[in-house]
């Protein structure tokens, strides 16, 4: 049985009379990875920053053990914190950055020297003790992170986008080693990221957020699967989300024709966001099509094409292994697992169309980015209104 | 190309304003009056020893009492927000922009035997104090004349130390003791050791200091290359051959002082 360690209790957080963390309850198990992802300025880096005991929350409690601790200082607190940005000791070598903590704890030379070294082993950077920190490269500062806070053996590591600089190559890498070095110590790990599939790949847990507060908690599968909302499905992996209605049970309409599905439990004609993963479609002849419309924009992915496809003015996009010509007329089939069905929130009709997608993607570099910052807009927008 | 061609105003002011000068007092050490060569201005040195070791002993002190009152101050400043820190730097400053022979005359009238400070003890029933023409009215002159010059250094590396490093620290397990000890202090090194030059030489140097606030009993090196070349005994022969032999003595300590603090980083001028 996984056995609590931290709970955040109606925590919030307001800088200068400005919302940043709104009513925000989580609880996080012993020996979990669990990641706190959303988009930039979403209050993840705040949330890491209460926890590590940087910032005291305006209101709400953090529980570490079931004891009260909003007001034990940072050293006092067994949790070690990865800054966003290292920050190593300029002034000490490598060795002497990972030993700083168990110095101040006056442990003896003698393991003080054994302990660094074996955490030097484990984050593989053997031989580089005598090296200044602006003599390592990014990759090898961030390791050095690593090692200077899990040498104190915290009960909890936490982790601010420690792979943020890092070039897609490495990153990867990083992202096993990281995984690999929590299960090896046997210790919590809370991560924050922004980027969705380093989400997925490392976490035992993903805490979604926007706004300041949670928009779904769950295990990547269950995110991926079953996001709660048109935020969080537009913002793991790719969705195409289209305004439908749940007949009954199992039977969901969208564009006036009946699908079969496998979700249930909603009122009858109760109007819902469909999520379909563009990789749930099959592209078939246009007279065995359950709906039929037009390729306007195809992108070459390597692994797959990925296929704009406007129905009725509404863009999807499709991944395919089967190159379809722009201009196409295509009729798509999608089994009734394809369909995922969720409750209209304040998400809806925000996210989930690729027109800007299919304009832009000849803009190799960045699309996704941009589009990214547009949703983000588009929200803020929303907001105010 | 372009940024040499730039440079050049730069080397002709260099090369007439200071290059010019110290071959000047290169030629006039080694020379006699009459323009031979001679060692002899070194050879006589020899009877100015105490003044030597006075002016180093005397700018020695005033720089460690400049460090020991220009590094807190300078810390609470860095770490202070807002209008306090405003008006205290400003109060810091202010002397600066007044003349130096002016306020270094002020604290004559201070000092006097009959000035304000024992005008204030005798009012209140207390012995007179004799405070000016001692060795311990030219180190508070040098203090108060040149903490500035370790306050700002130091106040500005602290200024700019990242704060993440402070917390990095505590998140380790630092107390605030321990973080200042371990991360702050280590990292203001710099700062102090440009502090430490900007004092240490112009207190080496001084003879405004001395003259008015030592009453000539103390004197020091600058009062004798002065003499040298305005006063009583002048032969800019001699004061040259002191000057060379100074200025050597302090570039080598200096040298010695930022070999020493290398591994925090090279001191910065301001
Ligand atoms: N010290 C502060 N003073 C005022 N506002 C702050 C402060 N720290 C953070 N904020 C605001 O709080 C919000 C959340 O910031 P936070 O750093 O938690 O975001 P984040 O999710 O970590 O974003 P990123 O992915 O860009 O690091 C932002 O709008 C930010 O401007
Ligand atoms: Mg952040």
């Amino acid at each position: 049985m996984a056995k609590e360690l931290i709970r955040l209790q109606d925590l919030c957080m307001a800088f200068d009379d400005e919302p940043v963390l709104d009513n925000l309850n989580l609880y996080i198990n012993d020996k979990e990875f669990l990641t706190l992802l959303g988009p930039s300025g979403c209050g993840k880096t705040t949330t890491l920053r209460i926890i590590g005991g940087f910032t005291t929350p305006t209101s709400g409690d953090v529980l570490f053990d079931g004891v009260r601790i909003n007001d034990v200082p940072p050293y006092k607190r067994q949790i070690n914190t990865v800054f966003q940005k290292y920050a190593l000791f300029p002034h000490l070598n490598v060795f002497e950055n990972v030993a700083f903590g168990l110095r101040l704890k006056k442990v003896p030379d003698a393991e003080i020297k054994e302990r660094v070294m074996e955490m030097l082993e484990v984050v593989s950077l053997k031989g580089f003790e005598n090296r200044k920190p602006d003599a390592l490269s990014g990759g090898q500062q961030q390791r050095v992170a690593i090692a200077r806070a899990l040498v104190n053996r915290p009960k909890v590591l936490l982790l601010d986008e420690p792979l943020g600089a890092l070039d897609l190559k490495l990153r990867k890498d990083m992202q096993m080693e990281l995984k690999r070095i929590q299960q090896q110590v046997g210790i919590t790990f809370i991560y924050v990221t922004h980027d969705q599939e380093e989400a997925l790949t490392m976490s035992d847990t993903i805490v979604v957020m926007d706004k300041g507060s949670i928009q779904q908690i769950g295990t990547p599968e269950d995110i991926y699967n079953e996001p709660k909302n048109a935020f969080v499905a537009d913002f793991i992996g790719e969705s195409n989300i289209i305004d439908g209605i749940m007949v009954r049970d199992k039977v969901v309409k969208m564009y006036g024709r009946e699908f079969p599905c496998l979700d249930g439990g909603f009122a009858e004609n109760e109007p819902v966001d469909v999520v379909i993963r563009p990789e749930d479609i099959d592209i078939v002849p246009v007279e065995q099509g359950q709906l039929v419309g037009t390729v306007t924009g195809v992108t070459f992915k390597g692994m797959q094409y990925d296929i704009i496809v406007d129905f009725r003015g509404f863009k999807w996009l499709i991944q395919t292994t089967d190159h379809s010509p722009v201009g196409a007329r295509i009729g798509v089939k999608i089994d009734p697992d394809g369909f995922h069905i969720m409750k209209k929130s304040q998400y809806s009709g925000m996210f989930g169309d690729y027109s800007s997608y299919s304009e832009e993607y000849d803009e190799l570099s960045d699309v996704e980015a941009l589009d990214e910052e547009e949703a983000q807009e588009d929200r803020e927008e929303g907001y105010e209104e | 190309m372009r940024s040499k061609g730039i440079a050049i105003p730069y080397v002709v002011w260099m090369a007439i304003f200071v290059v010019v000068p110290l071959i000047l007092v290169v030629v006039y050490a080694f020379t006699n009056r009459s323009g031979g060569f001679t060692l002899e201005n070194f050879a006589s040195m020899s009877q100015y020893a105490s003044v030597f070791g006075r002016s180093f002993l005397l700018a020695f002190v005033a720089t460690v009492v400049c460090i020991l009152l220009g590094y807190p101050m300078a810390y609470f400043l860095a770490r202070e927000r807002g209008r306090l820190r405003q008006m205290a730097t400003m109060l810091i400053m202010l002397p600066m922009w007044m003349n130096f022979l002016l306020r270094t005359y002020s604290w004559v009238f201070l000092l006097e035997r009959n000035g304000f400070f024992n005008t204030l003890l005798e009012t209140i029933g207390l012995p007179k104090l004799d405070i000016i023409d001692t060795q311990g009215a030219v180190v508070l002159g040098m203090v108060y004349n040149f903490l500035p010059f370790m306050v700002l250094p130091i106040f500005s590396v602290i200024e700019k130390m990242d704060h993440r490093l402070i917390e990095a620290a505590q998140d380790l397990g630092a107390n605030s003791a321990e973080v200042f000890r371990r991360v702050i202090f280590p990292l203001s090194l710099p700062g102090v050791l440009s502090g430490v030059t900007m004092v240490f030489i112009p207190s080496v140097s001084t003879f405004v200091i001395s003259r008015l606030l030592g009453g000539g009993k103390s004197l020091l090196l600058g009062d004798l290359i002065e003499m040298q070349f305005l006063g009583s005994a002048y032969n800019p022969h001699l004061g040259s051959a002191i000057s060379l032999v100074m200025m050597v003595i302090v570039l080598v300590s200096m040298g010695i002082m930022n070999r020493f603090g290398e591994g925090e980083g090279e001191a910065v001028v301001l």
